[in-house]
């Protein structure tokens, strides 16, 4: 009995079951202090469905060999892009997000060649390269939207009339549209059933790319180089394949965050965006080598649930928002214990 | 390793000065090709927002004072082979933990900031101890170790001032804790250590009609430092740093202990970084409790880029140059922002994508270099 349990814990990995111990006990004090758990139930599904997609991106980098993608932001950009453009042409409900969408995912294609191309002459260092590739081109399309020719009234300053906003409320435009599609209640708990329709929907399609042919092919690259290269298998196609799909998941993710959030945020916003994502997937079991879509699944229910439950459970026992300071320690330290445990390079 | 680092840009400026029938000049250019470059983007913000010399002069007197010895910390690790070491953030939150507590116990004048050194030192040593045992378990990866760690060490150091100092740890200061009697305030005075070391020598130049301040002690410290540093390279350990960064494995065959070096090349860097804290918090008089540290490494690693230092190779010399022209274009590009475009924010923009853009190219290239001198092994 202690021999398979020694077994499963280390199939989890301490850190995962320290992190699913947190949750349980702090659902308990919920409980226990007759807060409404319902709530905070719908908040954790509403922002499982709202980071999903997110996290997700991550998926096809690691299973290329390129590793944790911290270059996210470059995807980010790509769909928040896309979103301005829908607003800016005043495209609204569902339409919008599709616009939103298919633009994103247009201009993410070219820039996840780009970026993969760029990783592929910099192999060894893909972490440190897409970090700062990222904050590079967030600080850069930081100028962009300062300077971009957007006149439409309701996305620029209105002093000055020039500018996009930081923040572009999506009230009444495509607002929660797909959080509120089929939405239905339970028990008190909101089901944010067209989010995570999409969330569901685009896991199991990235799991059935994975055994088609391509992505049979991107794996195999990735787990053994020199033997598909004796296959007739390029490694250099195939990692840029995989981050081109990183690239547009990403674009796509923040379309659907925006949607949820209710929000389009700009500027410096998505510069730290990458590292709760690769918190969510290492919390879930994957490692820098290896990911499934369980591993998503199961990581972004726990850190989502953390930080959205963190906040009111300890409210009531210290004044102050821990919360923050709580999400840098797990998710920094959920990251470098994933980055000392794969062991040194070469 | 070390004529790698070079490598590159001398090869293309090779290439371009063969084309132009061989010329040196062309050659050396092309070695230089990136401090001249930001040269060249300083000058044009300088005379496109009509910058005056005495107010730049004013501005770079004071800046590089407080910046440089951040700067210099960095070079050890370097030398060592450990990359950039992002992980002196880690050593400017020991600086701060020491100059807030020297405050809190009321010194003041250079003895406060003496104090502040020596409470730093130990927490240093600890905190260099820490990140540089984990870049020993992350050997190629430190410098995304060192990002986050610092991230990490970030959110202990909240975890510290915001919540347990006041309620586990007995302190009773209300000047400097938050109204609820717990946690430190967003912003600390330091007016007692302020200028502790800059006017340790009082010297002011009257410069059209306002009177400079010139931290002649400050430069003082700087030099002193880069000496250390020099000297620091001669040394027997200094000479293993070398060889260890030129080839790990050979250092090791070569029966040099690079696990335990490694370790004081990262507390060296981490006890410098601390130091060079406390002279930059001098100067500035106030601690943002829980942001002034942010930034350090990202600047500092920035300045050093600039100079065309690499992640392999980089000199005392360069990292005064780069110090000077980066803070040059942080105190331009805002001006030049607003002459040119009518905005100060695009040109703050501008600065922070220039750091970011300066260090992502530096890495590329590093890699870039790495990568094709392991195809060259395997062929």
């Amino acid at each position: 009995m202690i021999a398979r349990l020694r077994v499963f814990a280390k199939e989890a990995g301490v850190p995962r079951l320290l992190i699913a111990a947190f949750v349980v006990v702090l659902f308990a004090v919920a409980v226990v202090t007759k807060m409404n758990v319902p709530g905070l139930v719908t908040d954790s599904i509403v922002r499982v469905a709202r980071n999903g997609i997110l996290v997700l991106a991550l998926l096809p980098a690691i299973q290329g060999g390129v590793g944790l993608n911290f270059g996210l932001p470059v995807g980010i950009l790509c769909g928040l892009i896309g979103c301005v453009l829908a607003l800016n042409w005043g495209v609204h409900g569902i339409a919008g997000i599709a616009l939103a969408t298919a633009l994103g995912v247009a201009f993410a294609i070219p820039a996840g060649i780009g970026y993969g191309w760029l990783l592929n002459r910099t192999r060894g260092q893909e972490m440190m390269v897409g970090t700062y590739l990222g904050f590079a081109v967030v600080s850069g399309m930081s100028i962009f939207w300062l300077v971009a020719p957007f006149h439409n009234p309701t996305l620029v300053w209105a002093i000055g009339g020039k500018g996009l906003r930081t923040t572009l409320a999506l009230t009444g435009i495509f607002d929660r549209v797909l959080d509120k599609w089929l939405a239905f209640t339970v028990a008190g708990v909101t089901i944010p059933t067209g989010a995570l329709l999409v969330f569901f929907g685009l896991c199991w399609a990235v799991a059935w790319f994975f055994r088609t042919q391509m992505g049979i092919t991107i794996a195999a690259a990735r787990s053994n180089p020199r033997f598909a290269r004796a296959a007739g298998i390029s490694d250099q196609r195939t990692r840029i394949q995989a981050t081109v799909f990183s690239t547009v998941l990403g674009a796509v993710g923040i379309v659907v965050y925006s949607q949820s959030f209710g929000f389009v945020q700009l500027y410096t916003a998505p510069l730290l965006m990458a590292f709760p994502a690769i918190a969510c997937i290492l919390i879930g079991g994957a490692t820098v080598t290896r990911a499934t879509v369980t591993h998503v699944i199961i990581g972004t229910l726990l850190f989502q649930s953390i930080l959205t439950i963190a906040l009111p459970v300890t409210s009531q026992v210290i004044q102050g928002d821990i919360s923050e300071t709580a999400r840098l320690i797990i998710q920094n330290g959920m990251i470098l214990y994933a980055l000392t445990r794969l062991g040194s390079a070469k | 390793m070390s004529a790698g680092g070079g490598g590159v840009r001398s090869g293309r400026g090779g290439g371009a000065g063969g084309r132009a029938g061989g010329g040196g000049i062309v050659k050396q250019l092309g070695r230089h090709a990136v401090p001249l470059l930001f040269a060249a983007l300083c000058l044009f913000g300088i005379v496109a927002a009509k910058i005056t010399p005495t107010f730049l002069l004013g501005e770079m007197s004071i800046r590089v004072g407080r910046n440089s010895v951040l700067v210099l910390s960095l070079l050890i690790p370097i030398l060592a082979g450990l990359g950039l070491n992002f992980g002196i953030v880690i050593g400017a939150m020991a600086g701060q933990i020491a100059a807030i507590l020297a405050v809190h116990w009321g010194f003041h004048g250079i003895g406060g900031f003496g104090f502040a050194m020596l409470i730093a030192t130990p927490v240093a040593i600890l905190f260099g101890w820490a990140t540089g045992s984990l870049y020993n378990k992350a050997k190629g990866r430190e410098m995304v170790s060192g990002l986050i760690a610092g991230f990490f060490a970030n959110g202990l150091y909240q975890l510290l001032f915001l919540f347990a100092i006041g309620t586990i740890i007995p302190f009773h200061n209300p000047e400097m804790l938050l109204p609820q009697g717990f946690g430190l305030r967003n912003t600390v005075d330091l007016t007692p250590i302020q200028y502790a070391v800059d006017d340790l020598v009082k010297w002011r130049v009257p410069l059209q009609g306002t009177m400079l301040r010139v931290p002649i002690a400050s430069y003082a410290v700087v030099a002193a430092f880069c000496a250390l540093t020099l000297f620091f390279f001669r040394t027997r350990l200094g000479q293993q740093f070398r060889a260890m960064g030129q080839d790990p494995h050979v250092a090791a065959i070569a029966g040099i202990p690079v696990e335990r070096n490694r370790l004081i090349a990262t507390i060296l860097s981490t006890i410098l970084a601390a130091w060079g804290q406390l002279l930059f918090l001098q100067n500035i008089g106030t601690v943002n409790t829980y942001n002034s540290h942010e930034q350090v490494g990202m600047f500092a690693i920035a300045a050093l880029l600039v100079s065309g230092a690499t992640v392999t190779k980089a000199t005392v010399g360069q990292a005064l140059l780069g110090t000077i022209l980066f803070h040059t274009l942080f105190v331009v590009s805002p001006l030049a922002g607003k002459a040119l475009a009518g905005d100060a924010q695009i040109g703050e923009f501008f600065r922070v994508f220039v750091a970011y853009a300066v260090i992502t190219i530096a890495l590329v290239l590093h890699a870039w270099q790495s990568a094709k001198r392991e195809k060259e092994a395997a062929a």
